[in-house]
């Protein structure tokens, strides 16, 4: 089954072409690593994917829902972690009720994901998110996006903040999703996902120029 | 639609928590306790007295520094939102670019619209305790008044913000906007009345056009004032135009274009990259 389908996506910024032409199949239980060096394209495409970009040429569709027309009923099937954590505002206790409202994710599900990283959130519920450490907000991210149990999960450099220990931790915690689920990982270190991924494929210019199943 | 309560509601969380929420409400809080200090309802300055006169004075400097709060605050904001990638992480949750928008909206208004009026409140409150008399027809009017300048200049900062993605060009497009509606209008047009060139309607359009010149007016329009307190313009309009006409386009008109331009910018948001 096809989650992602994306057919000669183009997207332009000031006239250059971030991405040329993009054609791109992603099956259900394909686990993908994204490659390319810094400026090919990974997080516009990713980005593109979920519906924030009004594309120049081509289509994306998401299990056969538009991302632009029809943004909500993409964004439920999926769970997106974004290259930097932004300093959201918000507590952590209402960043959880947003979550649980918007999603139907519980607060215990997030929390107990959160547990199996070390990361203790009942101690830090009223703070606001941005004030947490670089390593507890990737943390909570991944909790949130662990929990959603969506089909389709979207790293972009997750581990990025955590320390290797931490790394473990989230490295085990995806391997223990025992639902039918699809994900991308853009990466830099193809060493750290290797063992996770069944798919890599390497961007650069705005094209894919490798595209391997192992 | 049930997002757009828990946008409206989370974004009035975060707003109370935020620097620029407590600078406002101590602006119009203080604002009050300097009237109530420098004896403002006990003199009788230009024929009005006590409670009328302190509303008078609060509602006139209101007209100055609402607007560029409400404009400023705003626009910086949405648009350190869209920046630090915080826009790109709550719109990756499902939901609805209206549910967003619109919750934003109504957060941001709850915001702006109650530090003012409980100013204006504790004012009458006060008023009274000093042996006023309750002016219900001015509180009635000075409430819709300012409920209607929040309207119209949420308005415009939802539709900068999202025509404009640059930080800074939003920021000074807004202070712009704030100076012309302010002083460069009244300016320009008391210069065209002295000339005599411009027949009277057009200049009387072009200044009913202006949303704070019709609160500037609507504000007077419970008394007979005269020509040195409110200018030239808005003397002119409430001689040729009468009083209860004035009061109801006072209000009217500032929340139809703040609609308008919501919607504007509803239109934008929608159709352009949200990053
Ligand atoms: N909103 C935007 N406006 C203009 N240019 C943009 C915008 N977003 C991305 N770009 C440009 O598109 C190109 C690709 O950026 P993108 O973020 O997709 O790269 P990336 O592959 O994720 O790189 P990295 O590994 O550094 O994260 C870059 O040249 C970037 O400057
Ligand atoms: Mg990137």
């Amino acid at each position: 089954m096809k989650i992602v389908e994306a057919r000669g996506v183009t997207k332009k910024f000031m006239g250059a072409k971030v991405l040329d032409s993009v054609t791109l199949d992603i099956e259900l239980g394909e686990k993908i690593a994204m490659m390319g060096p810094n400026g090919a394209g990974k997080t516009t495409l990713v980005r593109a994917i979920l519906g924030f970009y009004h594309l120049d040429g081509g289509s994306i569709r998401v299990e056969s829902y538009d991302p632009t027309k029809e943004r909500v009923e993409v964004l439920k099937k999926i769970a997106f972690i974004p290259q930097l954590p932004p300093p959201v505002k918000l507590s952590v206790s209402e960043l959880l009720t947003f979550v649980e409202r918007s999603t139907g994710t519980k607060k215990s599900d997030v929390i107990s994901q959160a547990d199996a990283m070390e990361l203790d959130l009942k101690r830090h519920k009223e703070k606001p998110f941005f004030k947490l450490s670089g390593g507890m907000k990737q943390k909570l991210l991944i909790a949130i996006a662990l929990a959603r149990r969506s089909r389709l999960l979207v790293f972009d450099e997750p581990t990025a903040n955590l320390d290797p220990k931490a790394r473990e931790h989230f490295y085990t915690l995806l391997n223990s999703l025992e639902y039918e689920h699809s994900s991308i990982f853009i990466t830099h270190r193809l060493e750290e996902v290797e063992g996770l991924v069944n798919r890599k494929i390497y961007m650069d210019l705005g094209k894919v120029v490798e595209d391997e199943k192992v | 639609m049930k997002n757009l309560s828990l946008v409206a509601y989370l974004d009035i969380k975060e707003s109370l928590r935020a620097r620029w929420f407590y600078v406002y409400a101590f602006v119009f809080g203080g604002l009050m306790g300097l009237f109530f200090i420098s004896g403002i309802t006990d003199s009788v300055v230009m024929g009005f007295t006590g409670l009328s006169r302190l509303l008078l004075v609060f509602i006139q400097v209101t007209i100055i520094i609402l607007p560029i709060f409400i404009l400023i605050t705003t626009v910086k904001s949405i648009s350190s939102d869209r920046e630090s990638n915080v826009l790109e992480y709550m719109l990756s949750f499902p939901i609805s670019l209206s549910e967003y928008y619109w919750g934003k909206l109504l957060g941001r208004f709850v915001t702006v619209f109650f530090p003012v009026i409980v100013a204006l409140f504790v004012g009458v409150a006060w008023g009274l305790f000093k042996g006023g008399q309750m002016p219900w027809a001015m509180i009635f009017l000075y409430s819709a008044l300012i409920f209607s300048i929040c309207a119209v200049f949420l308005g415009i900062a939802f539709l900068i913000s999202t025509m404009v993605k640059s930080h800074d060009i939003a920021l000074g497009l807004s202070f712009t906007v704030w100076i012309v509606l302010l002083a460069f209008i009244d300016v320009a047009l008391i210069g065209l009345m002295m000339q005599n060139r411009v027949s009277d309607e057009v200049i009387l359009t072009v200044a009913m056009l202006n949303p704070l010149e019709a609160f500037r007016i609507g504000a007077i329009a419970l008394f007979d004032p005269e020509l040195t307190v409110i200018g030239p313009v808005a003397y002119y309009l409430l001689d040729s135009l009468g009083h209860t006409f004035l009061m109801i386009y006072a209000v009217v008109y500032p929340i139809l274009l703040g609609v308008i331009f919501a919607l504007l910018g509803y239109a934008v948001f929608k159709k352009r990259d949200i990053l």
